[in-house]
């Protein structure tokens, strides 16, 4: 009989739990769940060699393993560091995680434009929920931000790189989903950018998946730019035979009456797609009769998207149909047939200066 | 004078062509190492030689060796790190460029050690000259058989290859190096893995600099033993200091790490004094990134104590009070300097260097940068030296790669240190412009903590 691997014990925000050796401090904290998981907006658990840039993960290791219960000297990155047998983690009960994050959120923020208002992003942005949670009100930052102009890569995707946070998904995805290397990093910095080298569209089956990965609305459906707000649509589970091997043809469509205005992967909790789909799928298939419908998609409730959930929610009965005896409503009076004004049996032109009710009495 | 051990035949006529620095004396340490020693045996004596690595951490070099993994069936690499960027610091230039030989004689010993038959000189780009000397260094030792198959009958092989950087000073880090290396954009790795189990190619690698491949060849000539008598407790050997600023006679200089600051500012033999007759104001000791100390802290500790050109003596009283040995870059101010100017100066090239992958050095290395440019320029408040401090906190420590500390160090000793220049300059928006705040009470004896 094979042993069982053995497991790895760790304690996070005073909470243990067994987990397998090779884990990351954030999976094992995203097990635990609730607030001991620190927030990630560059960790991608999909994506080869995503993580440890954005820095917000940070958590202090007060003692390394059982067998060298040192503490960490800094604050490490949870998402790229593995647990140890015996690790004591301190997230949101080290007030040294909490400033470093406060400082991660308020980098983050100085140059981003923060046009919430204007943003597809909005509603569904890591961001958003990582300054509601951590950032502060004000800014300390007086300059002018740092912006850059819009480049459409390819038919169905615009890039705006002043929303970046170069959290480097995108990369990762373009990199890993495609055969081929298609766009990368220029510069350096603070002027670094998100670039096809140089304005070339990206042009791959499941390039729409960048879109998706970004927690920013850096890179936005073109299709579905300005068309609607998140929270006003209402997302239903649905699935379709795909011609392309490589796509799991498991969507989400965001409906708004009955129109689908778009078409999104499915996400888990923690924001992360969990099947590819193709452009086809994404782009293409904005009709209800193209795909099978599953169900309402669950939404959780913190989700500013749940307030247009379907819970409870009926289409309002045709009362005035039925109480017009099946009439249609436009029917519902002729004015002809209680009021003369439109058809004066009296000539207009004879009366001097405006008509009162009076010259209509005298006919 | 010191003893000079890297330096000592650099100024021989033609030490750069290979007969003349085999005439010398040169790839003695080669023949003995690979003739009557074993790779561990090397390894060893720059164990006990106490060697620290000299491109600003001095982490002990035989300790990183010893780290090397060695699966079975994959090479191993050895990468010189030739990518001088550091303000202030050109001695690895001055060594490539004089006595390129002892630089191939340290890579083929070390290269032995570490059983790398694949070994990169990684130098920066704009030491464009300095790659035509080193790639004629290696062919004249290739023909002479100190480098390809079987050399000198030992069955050990080796190849060194000369790859130039784009002029990035990130690809001084080494993880950001082995990606530049690989041919990708040279954004550090997180750690870890260490590079001394997956570096390049995922293969085991060690990354040293160049003056510590140099000074593997004396501890190979000399012996480990002998060599750690050189110097004092863990500062062992001699260092190449390479000074600047405003002083009488800059250069670089090779020091037995046993004098003291004011002996090296001072003395004739090296930086012989402060230039025209002014006074010493401020000190980098280490190169661009480690703190700035005034001169009273410079010259001696907060003891009372002289304070040695060594890793213990300039470090001694931690960041407040010390600043550390970096990587020899000595950069010298004088009574005329503005440290407000200085200190923006510094957050404008680590702005510009900083590689952008992880948020707080992207944004905070820029945001840094603005505050300091609005105090120089007399557009600061007084509440912005309270925001620069709050802000290089929150740098320091939670970058991937040490650049984010680099930034925020120089930053946070200024404000330490000279705080009250800082608010002159705010308090003084129009004056600043014209003049410097001056030595102030900068040279002023310390009180001395019993």
């Amino acid at each position: 009989m094979a042993d069982a691997p053995k497991l790895f014990k760790v304690t996070i925000d005073n909470i243990s739990i067994e987990v397998e050796p090779g884990t990351s401090i954030l999976q094992a904290a995203r097990m635990i769940g609730g607030d001991v998981t620190p927030p990630a907006m560059c960790y991608y658990s999909k994506l080869k060699g995503s993580g440890g840039k954005c820095r917000t993960c940070l958590v202090e290791v007060a003692a390394g393993s059982t067998a060298d219960p040192r503490p960490m000297p800094k604050l490490v990155a949870s998402c790229r560091t593995n647990v140890m047998d015996g690790m004591i983690v301190k997230n949101i009960t080290s007030e040294k995680v909490i400033d470093a994050r406060n400082g991660v959120v308020e980098f983050l923020l100085i140059n981003h434009p923060l046009d919430c208002p204007i943003c597809d992003q909005a509603g569904e942005c890591h961001l958003q929920d990582l300054s509601y949670e951590h950032g502060k009100e004000g800014t300390r930052y007086e300059f002018p931000k740092r912006v850059f102009e819009k480049h459409d890569i390819g038919p169905y995707i615009q890039l705006h790189m002043t929303r970046c946070i170069l959290c480097y998904r995108c990369v990762f995805l373009a990199d890993q989903l495609t055969d081929k290397r298609e766009h990368g990093v220029l510069d350096r910095g603070d002027h670094s950018e998100i670039a096809t080298y140089i304005h070339q569209a990206l042009d791959h089956e499941f390039i729409g998946n960048v879109i998706d990965v970004c927690p920013v609305g850096a890179l936005t459906d073109k299709t579905f730019r300005f068309k609607n707000r998140v929270w006003f649509l209402k997302p239903e589970d649905a699935h379709r035979e795909c011609s392309n091997p490589n796509c799991c043809g498991k969507a989400v469509l965001w409906y708004r009456g009955d129109e689908v205005y778009r078409v999104t992967a499915r996400k888990d909790q923690w924001g992360e797609v969990e099947g590819w789909i193709c452009n086809e799928c994404r782009f293409e298939k904005k009709k209800t009769s193209d795909w099978v419908i599953e169900g309402p998609t669950k939404v959780n409730r913190h989700s500013v998207i749940s307030q247009g959930h379907y819970v409870g929610v009926q289409k309002p009965p045709e009362v005035l149909y039925e109480v017009l005896d099946g009439r249609k409503p436009k029917l519902l009076m002729n004015i002809h047939d209680v009021s003369e004004v439109n058809e004066p049996g009296i000539d207009l032109s004879s009366i001097q200066g405006p008509a009162h009710s009076t010259d209509f009495d005298k006919g | 004078m010191g003893k000079k051990l890297l330096l000592e035949k650099a100024h021989v006529e033609n030490i750069r062509l290979y007969d003349v620095y085999r005439r010398e004396g040169g790839y003695r340490s080669v023949e003995k190492a690979l003739k009557t020693m074993t790779p561990d045996q090397v390894t060893d004596e720059v164990k006990k030689s106490g060697l620290r690595g000299r491109g600003g951490a001095g982490f002990p070099t035989g300790l990183k060796w010893s780290f090397i993994a060695k699966p079975e069936g994959v090479p191993r690499h050895l990468v010189c790190n030739a990518d001088e960027s550091e303000p202030g610091t050109f001695k690895d230039r001055y060594l490539m460029e004089f006595i390129p030989h002892l630089l191939i004689e340290g890579l083929i010993v070390s290269s032995f050690a570490l059983g790398s038959n694949t070994t990169y000189i990684y130098i920066r780009g704009e030491y464009a000259w300095i790659v035509d000397i080193l790639e004629q260094a290696i062919s004249e030792a290739k023909n002479n058989g100190m480098l390809g198959k079987n050399i000198l009958g030992s069955g050990f092989d080796c190849e060194i290859y000369v790859q130039r950087g784009a002029g990035a000073y990130i690809c001084g880090e080494e993880t950001a190096l082995i990606e530049s290396l690989e041919g990708k954009r040279g954004n550090p790795r997180i750690k870890p893995p260490f590079p001394a189990v997956k570096g390049a190619w995922d293969r085991p690698t060690v990354v040293n600099n160049v003056e510590t491949l140099a000074a593997v060849v004396p501890i190979i000539n000399m012996g480990g033993e002998e060599y750690a008598k050189i110097g004092v407790g863990k500062s062992t050997g001699t260092k190449l200091i390479s000074a600047c600023g405003n002083i009488n006679k800059p250069g670089v200089y090779e020091i037995d790490m046993t004098i003291s600051v004011e002996e090296f500012i001072y003395s004739d033999e090296y930086c012989g004094g402060i230039a025209n007759g002014k006074k010493l104001k401020a000190c980098i000791p280490g190169g661009s990134s480690v703190p700035i100390l005034p001169a009273n802290l410079l010259l001696k500790t907060v003891k009372g104590e002289q304070r040695m050109m060594n890793y213990e003596s300039l470090s001694d009283g931690g960041f407040a009070k010390g600043s550390m040995m970096g990587s020899g870059g000595f950069i010298v101010f004088d009574e005329d300097q503005c440290v407000v100017k200085h200190t923006y100066t510094l957050a404008r090239f680590y702005r510009h260097e900083s590689c952008g992958q992880c948020s707080p050095c992207r944004e905070g290395t820029g945001w840094m940068e603005k505050i300091l440019k609005n105090i120089e320029n007399g557009k600061g408040k007084i509440s912005d030296i309270d925001l620069l401090w709050d802000i290089q906190r929150k740098i320091e420590g939670n970058t991937i790669c040490p650049l984010g500390d680099a930034a925020a160090w120089p930053v946070a000793a200024a404000i330490r240190h000279f705080r009250d220049e800082f608010e002159w300059h705010v308090k003084n928006p129009v004056e600043c412009l014209n003049r410097n705040y001056g030595l102030a009470h900068y040279a002023d004896p310390l009180q001395v903590v019993a």
